[in-house]
């Protein structure tokens, strides 16, 4: 039911069959529909045994002693691991080594494991998870992150992952409007559909072979070996097929359990987790609580912010460090704020530990900030559009941090683009099509129909000086052009954009994407929007390469110049100048390969000083959504009925993927606005299955309309933005503005729960 | 052997006698949810799938007895959602396509979950439950086989065989809120039940209670409220007394998926919708009643 | 362990030893018969990742008990039939139109839409939606989903006009 800006098609258009800027299929996506994709729960070894977890069920405690000997005497039992069995290491992290592989003497979030076993049988590695005992003393857990700011430490570390001041201009400038806001917003999950797995084999030289699903190879790699007290390269990855990520699987979860079982069993080791252990075994999105105040001139325009963010990491640091940054970066939103004093807070509970999920840091604020830009133009008395469009930011405008945008950033064109698009017609008769859905609550004049709108802008890649890089390979041979990077493919369509790379460089139609493992160079992680411009740009640098080897070689072979040789349809071919050339080039490789493997950098960044200021950010993408929604207000029922938006791309690489990214993006802002919380009770999770952590089905996704803004980026590659991150950010804000006009309520906490509609 | 297969019921009594540890296994949709979680271990099974005499649905004069195998899908198909309307309403709001294809009314009730779908509709009709066991059959009104949450009357050798419903002889409706619009366990829900014949308004709840409740008060004071030369309400305003009536009936408890004072409310405004709605004359453009 | 027993699936008669009595229809299918196509993503019914045809109803196999299953007709992903070429008209749309991402829920939702079509050749959207609504998706938001089925009913719509497969 989506609908494209009739400009698309003509925007959109490739110059090579199945090159950049067109539709081009997924490589794996026949093997998917067929059942024969191999995801990284689908694997299989000769002699295997299956690994387990045992996790707290306690969010604070003391342990006392464990007791294994029972587990161990189980028939059909491998292995039992404690923290006394962890060689190396006995901390892992993502960023920072603070969480233990195994709890010992502590434990500090509900779910933390414990205890790891192997066994010829699932059920019989459940029961020996049962048979261990563990002697808890349990403490009261610090559940509110106020509280954990004051209170003693829960960690050598302290209580406080960071805590960023960003200051900008005179922070006693006022505008004579002034409005105030505090926003909640609860612990999403990304809840995606592949649960964690791996298979960890023993391998002949001592070290460990593990294929996983995971969204960054050789960080998980540099963990695991370290905790097996290994060499790293004694630890060899290799992407297994990924259900989804969402930032979800940043983190190591079994990795390092499964080698450490593999290593000690000497056998082939699976591991998978259940529904209920995937969300107890990743990260989820920081919960936060927001202070906000604006003011303004009372032609809307802003003179002052002010903001307390405050946001609970839960039990280990994971990513904290870095959603702080982004939300203290972006909590203005992508509006023009000359005088701002922000801080930002990343604090340690005995919640759940939080980290990466798509969007991160920036999902928060802009809850927060587009509730209060609603509120700014209401005081003001101006069109809530309007007053963002008179804000917007655009190049050579500054952000909080003072950095200048030098790149594209055209959010006045995405707000203008987005209010633009078509309104919905009137929802169906059908019952099935109102709020309620199928459980056909309501009746058509039940309902209440109300218009939101949002704007939204994250950093894409990573920031603060942070040497980031990617690594690409390609070879031509016979004619097939073959690339290789440790990218990891979750879905995104990374591996399609692969081929279409090589098509475009090479002219060749057949290129095949190699396996992503770590016997090549990190690719960074499949996050942050940073794949298609830094792991698309090693591979089309390793091409540019092998297509520079191959023309140099021909004109060498022909006197003609490399400048008017050109590679078209599987031929070099002499597109101007005296000498004709058309050869073939599996001929050209039948006998030799032209090949290189390089590796693509970025533009440099800086960190930010005592005040938050500093050129810490690549670059920046936009979007706009205008959500329309039908609800039931007696209920407080909600039915999205509609979302429009408009989005920065820089350039659309591949329409059809492009248009399921920002499907999917916004299925999941939905999803945070009207029903996904992950509930806890004293740090425990009360809801962690599908069938009480709800996301939404086909029923409560909205029609999707979507116009691109294309406005290259100077730097990247091709001119692309990466385009995942932005649906998620500003969808959400807009469903709940939308509600809010239906219904009148204040609405500051998402997800919206019926309760809140009806103010109960 | 592991898994029995019996073909008649009373070939299911006896394999319950013979065998008091079996799981008793209908659709699968409760109970291997329960294995899979390793919080049911599994020792033998008598599955009922293929008892024809379980998954047979017949007119019996004013009635409707319904076998305890017939899935929510054929409640779903239109022979008998004519006869009772408020039942198929129901089967349409459980689970998804998946769930409704093997999940069956005895399952259903052998679960006697406050949240099941279709129990709210038979406490609207006065359905009877029909038992059978080593001592020969039986019947209980489904108020009294459904004993507590997840309890049920049921004795240790018995299965459940059927349930005897009236014919329809007036609207029949089910709605049910969840935070989701669809493939959602009930935070509450409303069934009522026009009974023109006997001039009489059933009423059954879900997820407000410890069991599927009625609302006899409520179900008297629509009774009175209805004209029934017309079949419609003499005051309009009437159906939000009768809502208020029934959240007097209930006693929902907070939980993960709700609060009381939310499940109290969300049955007002159903019921005063179901009654609005099937005994109202002024009716919306597009609506239809059920 | 339970007895050993035989299940009917995809046309075969596949011999089940050494079984826990409690393994579900999904385990047995993936872990014992190597046909890993359902995908295990729930355990509990919801996701519909595990979809597939037992008598010709579309269930979740993990809320199969398999020992049960004996005698009845079991079809998974990998038994679906291509009318011509390596694709069911269902697959090959889920391809071109972008309808796969990660691809762990789409055998499931391959299921499903077969189902619905056999049923429903001409559903409308609200049908498709309820159809599909017990497959849970978390990357494509549907949209392509739902226009993949599109597309497959106006190709068997093309087909029946032309009596010729296109």
């Amino acid at each position: 039911m989506t609908t494209v800006d009739a400009g698309t098609a003509a925007r959109a258009g490739t110059t090579r069959p199945g090159g950049l800027g067109g539709d081009a299929p997924r490589p794996d996506g026949g093997p998917k529909v067929r059942g024969e994709f191999a995801f990284s729960n689908d694997l299989w070894a000769h002699d295997m045994v299956w690994g387990a977890t045992l996790r707290s069920p306690h969010a604070s405690a003391r342990i006392r002693a464990i007791d294994v000997s029972a587990a161990v005497a189980l028939p059909g039992v491998r292995a039992v691991l404690t923290a006394d069995d962890v060689p190396g290491s006995r901390y892992y992290g993502l960023e920072h080594r603070d969480q233990p592989v195994f709890a010992w003497e502590v434990v500090r979030y509900a779910g933390e494991p414990v205890a790891a076993v192997a066994a010829d049988h699932p059920e019989t590695a459940r029961r020996a998870l049962a048979a261990i005992v563990v002697d808890y003393e349990l403490l009261t857990p610090v559940c509110d992150p106020e509280a954990a700011l004051t209170g003693p430490d829960l960690h050598p570390d302290g209580n406080t992952f960071r805590r960023l001041l960003v200051n900008k201009g005179d922070r006693t400038a006022r505008g004579p409007v002034v409005v105030e806001g505090t926003y909640e917003l609860g612990m999403q999950d990304q809840a995606f559909l592949g649960p964690e797995a791996g298979l960890a084999s023993p391998g002949d030289d001592g070290g460990i072979d593990l294929v996983v699903s995971t969204q960054w190879l050789h960080n998980d790699r540099d963990q695991i070996a370290e905790c097996l007290g290994l060499a790293p390269d004694k630890v060899r990855l290799t992407l297994g097929g990924v259900g989804g990520a969402f930032g979800g699987r940043e983190d190591v979860s079994l990795q390092v359990h499964a080698s450490l079982l593999a290593q000690r069993v000497g056998r082939p080791v699976k591991m998978v987790y259940s529904r209920e252990e995937s969300f107890l075994g990743h990260v989820h999105r920081h919960p936060g609580r927001l202070w906000m105040r604006h003011s303004a001139d009372h032609d809307g325009t802003i003179v002052s912010y002010e903001a307390r963010i405050v946001l609970d990491g839960g039990a280990y640091r994971s990513s904290s460090y870095h959603v702080v940054a982004n939300a203290a970066c972006f909590s203005a939103g992508p509006y023009n704020t000359p005088n701002a004093v922000v801080e930002g807070l990343g604090v340690r509970t005995n919640n759940p530990p939080c980290g990466a999920m798509r969007g991160f840091g920036a999902v928060q604020v802009c809850f927060a900030h587009e509730a209060q830009m609603d509120r700014l133009a209401d005081a003001c008395g101006i069109d809530r559009v309007e007053l963002r469009l008179r804000n917007a930011m655009a190049p050579g405008d500054t952000l909080l941090t003072g950095q200048v945008i030098d790149g594209a950033l055209p959010v006045a064109e995405v707000i203008r683009a987005a209010a633009a698009l078509p309104m919905p017609g009137p929802a169906p008769a059908d019952p099935m099509a109102r709020p309620g859905g199928a459980g056909r609550t309501t009746d058509g004049p039940d309902v209440v129909r109300g218009v939101g709108f949002a704007v939204g802008f994250k950093n894409l890649m990573y920031a603060e000086g942070y040497d980031d890089d990617s690594h690409g390979a390609c070879r031509l041979e016979r004619g097939v052009v073959t690339v290789t990077c440790a990218a990891a493919e979750v879905g995104q369509g990374f591996v399609t954009l692969c081929q279409q790379i090589g098509r475009e460089v090479l002219g060749v139609a057949d290129v095949v994407v190699a396996p992503a493992d770590t016997a090549i160079g990190s690719a960074g992680s499949t996050s942050a929007s940073r794949q298609t411009w830094m792991s698309g740009g090693a591979v089309e640098k390793a091409c540019r390469s092998v297509r520079a080897q191959v023309v140099a070689h021909v004109a060498a072979a022909t006197g003609a110049a490399a400048a008017d040789l050109d590679l078209v349809d599987g031929h070099v071919v002499a597109v101007s100048g005296p000498v004709a050339v058309s050869i073939d080039l599996a001929e050209l490789t039948a006998e030799r390969s032209f090949t290189d493997s390089v590796r693509f950098q970025h533009r440099t960044t800086s960190p930010l000083d005592a005040d938050g200021q500093g050129d810490a950010h690549v670059s920046f993408a936009c979007a706009a959504h205008r959500a329309v929604v039908d609800v039931d207000p007696e209920l407080g029922l909600v039915r999205v009925v509609q979302v429009a938006t408009a989005q920065d791309v820089g350039r659309v690489l591949n329409p059809t993927a492009a248009l399921g990214q920002i499907e999917g993006g916004i299925a999941q802002g939905v999803g945070l606005a009207v029903m996904e919380e992950l509930l806890l009770s004293d740090g425990r999770p009360r809801n962690p299955s599908f069938t009480d952590y709800l996301i939404p089905t086909s029923l409560d996704v909205p029609e999707v309309v979507v116009d691109w803004v294309e406005v290259p980026e100077p730097d990247a590659p091709f001119g692309a933005k990466g385009i995942g991150e932005p649906p998620v950010i500003s969808s959400t804000p807009a469903v709940v503005a939308a509600i809010r006009a239906a219904t009148g309520k204040p609405l500051v906490r998402v997800p919206v729960r019926p309760g809140d509609i009806v103010g109960l | 052997m592991d898994v029995l297969l019996p073909t008649t019921i009373d070939e299911v009594v006896t394999a319950r006698a013979e065998r008091p540890e079996a799981m008793l296994l209908a659709g699968g949709t409760d109970l291997m949810v329960a294995v899979n979680a390793g919080l049911r271990a599994v020792p033998s099974v008598v599955a009922l799938r293929a008892v024809d005499d379980l998954r047979a649905w017949a007119r019996q004069g004013d009635e409707v007895v319904v076998g305890a195998g017939v899935t929510y899908r054929r409640l779903l198909g239109p022979e008998l959602a004519a006869l009772v309307p408020g039942l198929a309403e129901a089967a349409r709001t459980v689970g998804s396509p998946q769930i409704r294809s093997v999940g069956t009314l005895g399952g259903n009730l052998g679960t006697a979950s406050p949240a099941g779908d279709a129990l709210p509709v038979l406490v609207a009709l006065g359905a009877t439950v029909e038992l059978a066991g080593p001592d020969g059959a039986r019947s209980l009104p489904l108020t009294a086989f459904v004993t507590g949450p997840k309890r049920t009357a049921l004795g240790a050798a018995e299965v459940v065989t059927a349930v005897r419903v009236p014919v329809a002889s007036g609207a029949q409706q089910y709605r049910k809120v969840g935070v989701r619009n669809a493939m959602v366990i009930a935070v509450a829900s409303v069934a009522l039940v026009v009974d023109t014949a006997h001039r009489r308004i059933g009423v059954g709840l879900g997820s407000v209670g410890p069991v599927p409740l009625p609302a006899p008060e409520a179900s008297a004071f629509a009774a009175e409220a209805v004209d029934w030369s017309t079949g419609s309400l003499v005051e309009l305003s009437a159906a939000r007394r009768f809502g208020e009536l029934v959240a007097a009936a209930t006693s929902p408890i907070d939980d993960h998926r709700s609060t009381a004072a939310y499940r109290r409310l969300a049955v007002a405004v159903l019921a005063e919708r179901c009654l609005r709605t099937a005994c109202a004359a002024p009716r919306a453009p597009g609506e239809v009643a059920a | 362990m339970s007895d050993p027993y035989v299940l009917t699936v995809n046309g075969a008669e596949r011999r089940v030893d050494d079984a826990w009595l409690g393994e579900s229809l999904l385990y047995v299918l993936r872990e014992r018969l190597g046909l890993p196509g359902s995908k295990t993503g729930c355990e509990q019914g919801e996701c519909g990742s595990c979809s597939v045809a037992v008598d010709g109803e579309l269930v979740c196999a993990c809320l199969v008990l398999a020992a049960s299953a004996v005698g009845t007709t079991i079809t998974t992903v990998e038994g679906l039939q291509p009318e011509r070429g390596d694709f069911t008209d269902v697959q090959r749309a889920f391809v071109d139109e972008g309808a796969v991402q990660c691809g762990f829920c789409t055998p499931g939702l391959v299921m499903a839409v077969h189902d619905l079509l056999d049923r429903t050749p001409e559903p409308s959207d609200l049908d498709i939606r309820e159809a599909i609504s017990g497959n849970l998706c978390r990357c494509t938001g549907y949209g392509r989903v739902v226009a993949a089925v599109e597309a497959a009913v106006a190709v068997r719509r093309g087909v029946a006009a032309s009596g010729v497969a296109p």
